[in-house]
């Protein structure tokens, strides 16, 4: 006997794929066509993947952080291999808002025609406030996703993301000035990153992404000397997905915001860990360096699926695993969070 | 760019811990001596730039050192082991600079590009316009002699140690020769003797440790003279000489 659960037939063999899923999620009033988000730093503007795939398959993407002035960023080496993973210590390396604005942007809507997430970062409360400004009235940009992991030059270098009074005070003054709905991007450096969740919700943050990288370092065995010039660098890739989805769970029984979960994501199996975590969209980062088509793969076994009762299963049972997760916890975000299926 | 799976015809050692891997499937990407494929190993997060050596349709070689553990792991994959490689990275040599007699100058294991630019100047230059220094560490470690003489260049080699060729390094070669243009892949120091001592323009190949190795991390940017930066994945990793800032 054949049972149709969610657009799959489901028969003595195993279930199979009828319909194709509609995995489109709304993130605070866009709906993406699907949760994935090339996370920023890992995809540049785009450039690079356009003659790879179309790009406009993907949710969105968050295009590389950008500041107030143009950064070349911190000497080579900036890359270190972890066991399942990486660490980069890029340093912010960008053109800066101005060319980001006039030049990135102008081109990038040649190719990518969905709103783009614009990452914006700074070493002064000041200096995040007028990158946002600069970058207001731009119709290609659908939210700022606010990188608090930055030192803040005025406190003694310590991270924004780390204090949550300052995490508030970069929140309000983005806020604001900001057009468009304002992510803060929360740093996992921290004892007890609810915390700083809260303090970006009580500033008026919109929503919530996490985490950045995991402060690390490396150092090689024939020098004796850290691989990365700058000793530490941001530790990212699939080893720290655990740590990612602790996170995203802590940070979701805490606020009442969306959150884009990222992290050590590089396959769909982890996209649906993540919101049953507690995301309403997924950040795909350094998975996207080691394999040019993971996101691509990603939303291709999203939408066809084929035979993996795994991902299906977790995807027909999300919103029952929410409400066992959340049984002891605060009201999950209404209306921002929703995996479909067509009929 | 292409994602490929190629296929091991083999790999075999071709001098003290130099080994060459033969490999089978599309190498419709590479158009230029000097670019580079980045492979995928069982195992590692990060892939392992290594520059093609010779090339023909269906077919590339990489001559590769063992040196970490992703080189030592290369070693013993056995022939018919399938890889899924990145391949046409990067740039590549300008053919149309070298003038009519250029020299080509390797180090260790930055020979390997050489052979397929050498390969390649020869349809547009009679061999003996074109000089060919090698650098080795002792006579143990030297591959490709044969190829580059079969190719009909004036092959010169320096070894450290003075157990072949000139004693000393490719510079006490190439201080006596007359060229128009140089081409160089190698390690750091030989570049700055190089740098030192040419008496004509030249191209320079660079590695650096990359993230992607198809320019979306920044990880591998170089400062240039001229305050700009470039991806040595992307942009180069052949520069040329004008442009290079040297710090
Ligand atoms: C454009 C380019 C072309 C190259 N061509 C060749 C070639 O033809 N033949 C050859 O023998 N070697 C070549 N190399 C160097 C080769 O990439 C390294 O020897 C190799 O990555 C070392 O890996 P491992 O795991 O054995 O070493 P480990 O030290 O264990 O590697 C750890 C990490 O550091 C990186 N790394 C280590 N050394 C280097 C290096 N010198 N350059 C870049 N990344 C490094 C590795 O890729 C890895 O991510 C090239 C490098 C570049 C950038
Ligand atoms: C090379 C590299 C550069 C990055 N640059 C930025 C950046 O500019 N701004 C930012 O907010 N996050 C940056 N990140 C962090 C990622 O967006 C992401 O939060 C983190 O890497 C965790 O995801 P992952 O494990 O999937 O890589 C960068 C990560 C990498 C690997
Ligand atoms: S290695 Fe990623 S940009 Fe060059």
């Amino acid at each position: 006997m054949e049972i149709v659960k969610g657009g799959m037939v489901c028969g003595p063999e195993g279930c199979v794929l009828k319909t194709e899923p509609d995995t489109s999620v709304d993130l605070l009033g866009i709906e993406l066509d699907n949760p994935v988000i090339p996370a920023s730093g890992t995809f540049g503007f785009g450039k690079e993947f356009k003659d790879l795939y179309d790009i406009n398959i993907l949710g969105t993407f968050s295009f590389k952080g950008t500041t107030l002035e143009p950064r070349f960023g911190n000497p080579t080496p900036r890359i270190a291999e972890t066991p399942n993973g990486m660490i980069n210590a890029v340093g912010l390396q960008n053109p800066g808002v101005i060319a980001v604005r006039d030049r990135e942007l102008p081109e990038m809507k040649e190719f990518f025609h969905k709103p783009v997430m614009a990452n914006v970062s700074g070493f002064a409360v000041d200096e995040y406030q007028k990158t946002v400004e600069l970058l207001c009235g731009q119709d290609q940009i659908g939210w700022f996703e606010v990188n608090i992991s930055c030192p803040n030059v005025h406190g003694g270098g310590m991270a924004f993301g780390t204090d949550p009074a300052m995490a508030q005070k970069v929140t309000e003054a983005v806020k604001k000035v900001a057009d468009k709905p304002v992510i803060m991007k929360l740093s996992p450096n921290v004892t007890d990153i609810t915390e700083i969740a809260k303090a970006c919700e009580a500033g008026g943050a919109d929503g919530l992404s996490l985490i950045n990288t995991l402060l690390g370092m490396r150092i090689d065995l024939k020098t004796k000397k850290p691989v990365i010039a700058n000793t530490m660098g941001g530790f990212s890739g699939s080893a720290i997905l655990p740590v990612a989805l602790r996170m995203v769970y802590q940070v979701y029984n805490t606020v009442n915001l969306p959150i884009i979960g990222m992290g050590g994501v590089s396959s769909a199996k982890d996209v649906i860990e993540m919101m049953l975590a507690g995301a309403t969209a997924v950040g795909v980062g350094a998975a996207n360096l080691t394999d040019p088509f993971a996101s691509k793969k990603i939303i291709g076994f999203m939408a066809t699926g084929r035979q993996n009762m795994c991902v299906f299963q977790a995807l027909l049972d999300r919103s029952d695993s929410s409400e066992r997760f959340t049984e002891s916890s605060a009201v999950r975000a209404t209306g921002s969070v929703s995996l479909r299926w067509a009929s | 760019m292409k994602e490929e799976i190629f296929k091991i015809n083999s790999n075999v050692l071709i001098a003290e811990n130099t080994y060459e891997m033969e490999l089978l499937g599309d190498t419709s990407e590479i158009v230029r001596p000097g670019q580079f494929v980045n492979i995928k190993l069982d195992g590692f997060f990060l892939r392992r730039p290594i520059s093609v050596c010779d090339t023909e349709e269906g077919r590339m070689t990489l001559i590769y050192k063992a040196v970490g553990e992703g080189t030592e792991l290369m070693t013993k994959l056995a022939p018919g082991t399938r890889l899924n490689i990145l391949t046409g990275l990067g740039n590549g040599f300008d053919l149309s600079l070298s003038g009519d007699h250029p020299v080509l100058i390797g180090g260790g294991a930055g020979i390997p590009p050489m052979y397929s630019l050498c390969k390649a100047l020869i349809s547009v230059l009679s061999p003996e316009n074109i000089k060919v220094v090698l650098g080795f560490n002792t006579e143990e470690e030297i591959f490709y002699l044969r190829e580059f003489q079969d190719l009909g260049v004036d092959v010169r080699v320096a070894t450290a140690d003075g157990s072949y060729g000139t004693k000393g390094f490719v510079t006490d070669v190439l201080k006596d020769l007359d060229y128009t243009f140089f081409y160089t892949c190698g390690p750091m120091p030989m570049f700055r003797a190089i740098e030192a001592i040419a008496k004509t323009s030249g191209q320079y190949s660079f590695e650096e440790r990359m993230g992607c190795g198809f320019g979306a991390c920044m990880g591998c940017s170089m400062m240039m003279a001229d305050g700009s930066y470039k991806r040595v994945c992307k942009e180069g990793p052949v520069f040329r000489r004008e442009e290079i800032l040297w710090k």
